[in-house]
């Protein structure tokens, strides 16, 4: 593939991008140069560490499920319903985005907490789930899914309703329309979108602190975890920053990759 | 076992009523605008009529009047596959699924579905695509696998927008030589640009303007005796269209044929065509006393097969390029088009009158 030549765009832009390209890789750079390497398996293998991350893998992956099932009806509603308050309705869904996770984490505690709205129904059910495990999912669905929804709402209006159409013509009920045609063709964005939510899952903080606080094992996550190593053992929390930022940079490849690949999809379409 | 329609669709200004038997295959011309697509989104259920009425095969595909329930059929569910300009295969699935997706959607096990697929691309001569992926087809390729995959799923009705508009001039014969074939025992309604289609695969034509039916008959009658200028363009074929005077015809348009239709009643409101080949231009009233003329001011000259067509308002005529020269034509020269009375058919304006082939049908040859 041809590079595009530089030769219309301003010296200075790039001189800006450069700087701003620095303020993103410079942090992470000092950060690494601060990894203690010689202790750096023994700092991430403590027994504190080790419930930290499989705790968060655990749960950002049932947030990651929970996000594809409420997700996708969500995306396929607002791109291809018409109601009123449609608008409204996307502006609510994508709130997360924009929300402080801490305020995210109060409104949950004041819906599922003891006092909280559904508080007195779930008591009844004998159901508790603020400082849970169920409220650490709940807290990074609540902050992810907008991710999804927005991946796949785009993808599903680029694809357009013309395969769609076709299919019914051929006989297809709309369930089978979505499982055979919708759902194939958007399938490179519904792997970006949910690799994308799991990343925000993963690194979920305020929301979680707030609504499920943090007991080591069945709340405290690997971002809670190194918040409080901070204090105590500033090695290890560089050390357990490490593994994040490497978790997060394979999410981010393979998001990339993925999105590549539905790019080379829609241009064929 | 057929299709009747009458739908409105104000928003677009559509508004028809038509019939096809089963078995039969409609063409359906228009200009541009004229509401072939809306019609067959109509038809196919995509788009949801203001008010009327449709069956098929006695099954209601909709029904919508004012202040009653209204029934809608979704496109599922009607046994009308739509087959478009663009092939639109399913880009995740091979041809032979992408073939086998309307028996699959209807219930049929998928070795069953398959085979019945295979039959369809032996049928539309492609048997040997079946394992490729829709990318790797050629465009004539993949309008084939649409029209197996059309008719894969037993549609009652099948409706073909423009399906080889999108083509290389070069494949468009032998699909339309396959459609002629698989087309033979099905219930079809074809829109297109291209007289040829209209000839070789329909039975009966109607021609569509500003979303009315303007023109419908047996396609030889209609393409052969147009009414309409875009029938008549498309055709190929000059048209007058006026009233029958003493001194021969008064063009609508307000030109005097003299010397034409014969043996015709006064004040008859008529239609006289006649093939540019047989129109010829001088610079000169024609003197012979046999020939009928009309003048008219040249919009352009074009080459047109060997020869050179000379457009006017009204009025065509193709002539070689050497005498073309000789009289040195070029827009806004005043020119006469003259033909012979033999070169004329003439017919009533008025279609209800010819729908019937035969007496009235019959075109008045002068002598």
């Amino acid at each position: 593939m041809a590079t595009p030549s530089l030769a219309g765009l301003p010296r200075w832009v790039l001189v800006v991008a450069l700087l701003g390209a620095l303020l993103v890789v410079l942090p992470l750079a000092a950060m690494v140069s601060r990894v203690d390497w010689a202790n750096f398996f023994s700092l991430v293998s403590s027994e504190s560490s080790v419930a930290a991350l499989l705790l968060s893998l655990r749960t950002s992956a049932v947030a990651t499920v929970l996000c594809v099932l409420f997700g996708v009806p969500m995306a396929l509603t607002l791109a291809r319903a018409a109601f009123r308050g449609q608008k409204l309705l996307r502006s609510l869904v994508l709130l997360p985005l924009v929300l402080p996770p801490v305020v995210g984490g109060l409104a949950l505690l004041y819906t599922f907490g003891r006092r909280g709205l559904l508080g007195g129904t779930l008591d009844l059910l004998g159901i508790e789930i603020a400082f849970s495990t169920t409220a650490v999912v709940l807290a990074q669905t609540f902050v992810a899914v907008p991710f999804l929804v927005l991946s796949l709402e785009g993808a599903l209006r680029t694809v357009g309703t013309r395969y769609e159409a076709v299919a019914a013509t051929l006989g297809a009920r709309p369930t089978t329309v979505l499982r055979r045609v919708t759902l194939p063709l958007v399938l490179p964005s519904l792997v970006s979108g949910s690799i994308l939510s799991f990343a925000r899952a993963l690194g979920e903080f305020g929301a979680t602190l707030t609504f499920a606080g943090s007991l080591q094992g069945s709340t405290r996550t690997l971002p809670l975890e190194i918040y409080l190593q901070r204090e105590t053992d500033p090695d290890a929390a560089v050390a357990l920053s490490l593994v994040l930022v490497i978790v997060a940079v394979i999410v981010v490849g393979l998001a990339h990759r993925s999105g590549t690949a539905g790019e080379r999809r829609s241009a064929e379409l | 076992m057929t299709l009747q329609l009458d739908a409105t669709v104000p928003a677009r200004g559509f508004g028809m009523s038509l019939t096809v038997e089963t078995g039969e295959t409609l063409a359906v011309l228009g200009p541009n605008g004229a509401g072939k697509s809306t019609l067959l989104a109509v038809i196919a259920g995509l788009l949801r009529p203001d008010s009327g009425k449709s069956t098929l095969d006695g099954e209601v595909l909709f029904e919508v009047a004012p202040r009653t329930r209204s029934t809608f059929i979704q496109p599922a569910a009607r046994g009308v596959s739509l087959l478009a300009q663009d092939p639109l295969l399913f880009p995740h699935l091979s041809v032979l699924e992408n073939v086998a997706f309307g028996p699959r959607s209807a219930g049929v096990r998928r070795a069953q579905a398959r085979a019945h697929a295979r039959r369809w691309l032996e049928e539309v001569e492609a048997p040997e695509l079946a394992h490729r992926m829709p990318t790797e087809l050629s465009g004539g390729q993949a309008q084939r696998v649409a029209v197996a995959r059309a008719l894969a799923s037993n549609p009652s009705l099948l409706l073909l927008d423009e399906p080889m508009a999108a083509l290389d001039v070069s494949v468009a014969p032998a699909l339309r030589r396959m459609l002629r074939r698989v087309l033979r025992d099905q219930t079809v309604i074809i829109v297109t640009h291209d007289i040829l289609d209209a000839f070789t695969l329909a039975d009966r034509v109607v021609v569509l303007d500003a979303g009315s039916i303007v023109e419908q008959g047996p396609t030889h009658e209609v393409l052969e005796r147009p009414r309409s200028r875009f029938t008549a363009d498309l055709a190929g074929l000059n048209i007058l269209s006026g009233v029958r005077t003493a001194n021969g015809i008064r063009t609508f348009a307000g030109n005097e044929i003299t010397r034409a239709a014969p043996g015709i009643a006064l004040h008859t409101s008529i239609v006289a065509a006649v093939r540019p080949s047989a129109v010829r231009v001088s610079l000169a009233q024609p003197a012979n006393f046999h020939v009928a003329a009309l003048p008219g001011i040249i919009l352009d000259v074009e080459p047109h097969g060997g020869l050179v067509r000379v457009r006017a308002e009204e009025f065509a005529a193709d002539i070689t390029p050497a005498l073309a020269a000789e009289l040195d034509l070029a827009p806004g020269n005043c020119v006469w088009f003259a033909f012979d009375a033999t070169d004329v058919t003439v017919y009533p304006y008025q279609p209800s009158t010819i729908i019937e082939r035969g007496r009235s049908a019959q075109a008045k040859r002068i002598p």
